[in-house]
């Protein structure tokens, strides 16, 4: 078990916390960074996925885990994303100029679909991000001179001021400096008063704004923050796949963005990332055991939903902080052994509440 | 006591209380929870309100901290209209408040519940926290300084990265109040203080509220049950029964009070209509 002398609140400021944070994350980066000499094509283009995954699982945690915001239209975010970037690098603009349009562009979509956030919650703000999820889906699908409709859109390689990024590996790399600064960019919102400010929201929206905070204001901002993320990662998305069709933005994308975050456990960063490795991997799992089932079972349509819902109940009533969690409680087990106790994670029973915002 | 009282003089040499509530009535339909209720607090007094329940104690907290608008009369704090600012406003005008219920940020440790009451004195924006500059930085050292203070003017370094969701009753109403001392306000809204607390506790609370009143020269505005507390830390009283104004002074006035009294206990008649009514009883009586 590791004490900490702390002598300075610079110290609390830090993103690293101790030298064991610095060893282990800088491994992790040495390993990302070695990861297209370690890994064959097939996997790191799986690695690629899982970074393009925890970009966009970012934003959204920021939105649902630490704002307390569901979208079930996130899906939406990313076609606009995925579609900005293919239009205007189709159009011979250079990569980092159309991700940067691509962004904004989703950001101030997401404004707009931030504005009923204002004022409905729970449930109803899922139904009114689902219907706007569609809307997008229908508009990419009609909308021919742009979009090229239903029949899809081929997007051409990156081109950064002339350095044409055509190689695997090359985008592989494209991809991690974005996830990282993505990551950077969260953590420190979350250790400043923005930060804090939505956390805040998700806790007590009344004594958030006895706090002083703008519930409006910040609302918007996550979902804005959340949509650039989701758009970051479109586009990024759109180059990895070379071709997008409508189809590939609709609800269930959007589910499994949720599923990605949900499963990953709400409120944490690091879920993001475990939410993207197990949304990529499970996929190649179920086809790995495919072959050992009975063919009835193998062989039938929809497995993958079947264990996707299974696992996303199994989580909600025995993980509800989801991988993260999971995770959490091995290391404590670990390191308080043989002194970890069952419930030491429980909750203790919340007190009733009053004076709640309609 | 009332000698303690600081008076403040406007520019124009009249004299402005700190909060001043002119003729406020609010009607939640056909239920008029507040009728024509006016008071003033001053400067750097402990200014309490009592009632039965339902007298429309706590509705007047909500009148002032902007969650209700009244539907008739106004609300002047340091000579500004209130009931014209928006209700994030509030807060940075240098009023706070702690709810009846506890409304915490639950799933975030004590300090960082702390630091969210800084959040009116925050000097960074979107940009410099999200690329962390040293600005950013200076602010967020500033803030813990400031939550410190409060940590140890309430003793709560024990709690400091307690989750708040895992604390004891007593030790969140302590953090509430923390959290409404780190805006640093100038009026401090306590609503039922002593709710839920055993009797160790509420003496604790009473020397705390003292303190804020005489350390940090904070006035306190508090909705109260317990009259032991009330008569201890309050300089003046408002009794509050059906919405209205029964009596207003100092804690010994108000208690005395025949309308206050009645307002809690019922009066004569009400109190015979309660006696059994034997006729042997009757007959025996002198």
């Amino acid at each position: 078990m590791r004490f900490i002398f702390k002598t300075d609140y610079g110290q609390d400021v830090n993103l690293a916390k101790h030298g064991g944070h610095l060893f282990w994350y800088g491994l992790l980066m040495v390993l990302l960074i070695a990861a297209p000499w370690l890994f064959a094509e097939y996997w790191l283009a799986q690695l690629t996925f899982v970074l393009i995954y925890s970009i966009v699982g970012l934003g959204l945690m920021l939105l649902a885990g630490f704002t307390g915001l569901f979208s079930i239209g996130h899906a939406a975010f990313l076609g606009v994303g995925a579609y900005t970037q293919a239009v205007f690098v189709n159009m011979g603009a250079p990569f980092p100029v159309a991700l940067l349009l691509a962004g904004t562009l989703s950001a101030a979509v997401g404004v707009i679909v931030g504005l009923p956030a204002l004022r409905v919650k729970g449930i109803y703000l899922g139904i009114a991000t689902l219907s706007f999820g569609f809307i997008v889906v229908e508009v990419l699908a009609r909308w021919e001179s742009v979009t090229g409709g239903n029949s899809g859109i081929h997007v051409k390689k990156p081109d950064l001021f002339g350095w044409k990024v055509d190689s695997a590996e090359g985008f592989y790399f494209l991809c991690l400096v974005i996830a990282v600064l993505a990551t950077l960019g969260i953590l420190n919102l979350l250790r400043s008063p923005t930060g804090r400010a939505f956390v805040a929201i998700r806790d007590s929206e009344i004594s958030a704004q006895s706090m002083g905070i703008h519930l409006a204001r910040y609302k918007t901002l996550s979902f804005s923050i959340s949509a650039a993320l989701a758009g970051i990662g479109g586009a990024l998305y759109a180059h990895k796949l070379t071709f997008i069709s409508p189809d590939q933005f609709d609800i269930l994308q959007s589910i499994d963005l949720l599923l990605m975050v949900v499963i990953g456990g709400l409120g944490s960063v690091h879920g993001a990332f475990l939410g993207a490795i197990f949304l990529i991997s499970m996929p190649q799992l179920i086809s790995l055991t495919k072959d050992y089932l009975p063919t009835a079972v193998g062989q039938a349509p929809g497995l993958q939903g079947l264990v996707y819902g299974a696992v996303l109940i199994a989580f909600v009533l025995f993980e509800p902080l989801g991988l993260y969690g999971r995770w959490l409680k091995v290391r404590t087990y670990l390191q308080l052994f043989p002194f970890y106790r069952q419930g030491l994670f429980k909750r203790q029973k919340s007190f009733t509440k009053s004076d709640r915002l309609k | 006591m009332s000698a303690m009282i600081q008076t403040h003089d406007g520019p124009s040499g009249a004299h402005v209380p700190l909060l001043s509530a002119k003729n406020l009535s609010v009607r939640f339909g056909g239920v008029l929870a507040v009728n024509n209720v006016s008071f003033d607090v001053e400067r750097g007094e402990v200014f309490t309100l009592i009632g039965p329940n339902g007298a429309g104690k706590t509705t007047v907290f909500n009148l002032i901290s902007r969650i209700y608008t009244p539907t008739s009369g106004s609300i002047e704090f340091e000579g500004q209209v209130l009931t014209e600012q928006p209700p994030h406003k509030i807060a940075s005008l240098g009023i706070a408040r702690t709810f009846q219920n506890i409304e915490l940020f639950e799933y975030a440790t004590v300090l960082q519940n702390l630091l969210i009451g800084r959040h009116t004195h925050r000097s960074t924006g979107l940009w410099s926290d999200l690329f962390f500059t040293p600005k950013a930085r200076r602010g967020e050292i500033a803030a813990r300084e400031k939550a410190e203070e409060i940590i140890d003017f309430l003793d709560l370094q024990h709690h400091r990265d307690s989750m708040v969701a895992g604390l004891p009753y007593g030790v969140r109403k302590v953090v509430e109040l923390a959290r409404a001392l780190c805006t640093e306000p100038k009026l401090l809204l306590l609503d039922e203080p002593s709710s839920g607390l055993n009797v160790e506790e509420t003496e604790d609370m009473a020397f705390w509220i003292q303190d804020i009143k005489h350390e940090l020269g904070v006035t306190v505005l508090m909705v109260e049950h317990d009259m032991t507390l009330v008569s201890r830390v309050s300089d003046r009283v408002l009794a509050m029964n059906m919405g209205e104004v029964l009596a207003m002074g100092t804690p010994r006035e108000v208690q005395t009070h025949s309308g206050v009294i009645e307002a809690y206990l019922g009066t004569v008649d009400d109190l015979s209509s309660l006696r059994r009514s034997s006729p042997q009883a009757e007959g025996t009586r002198p």
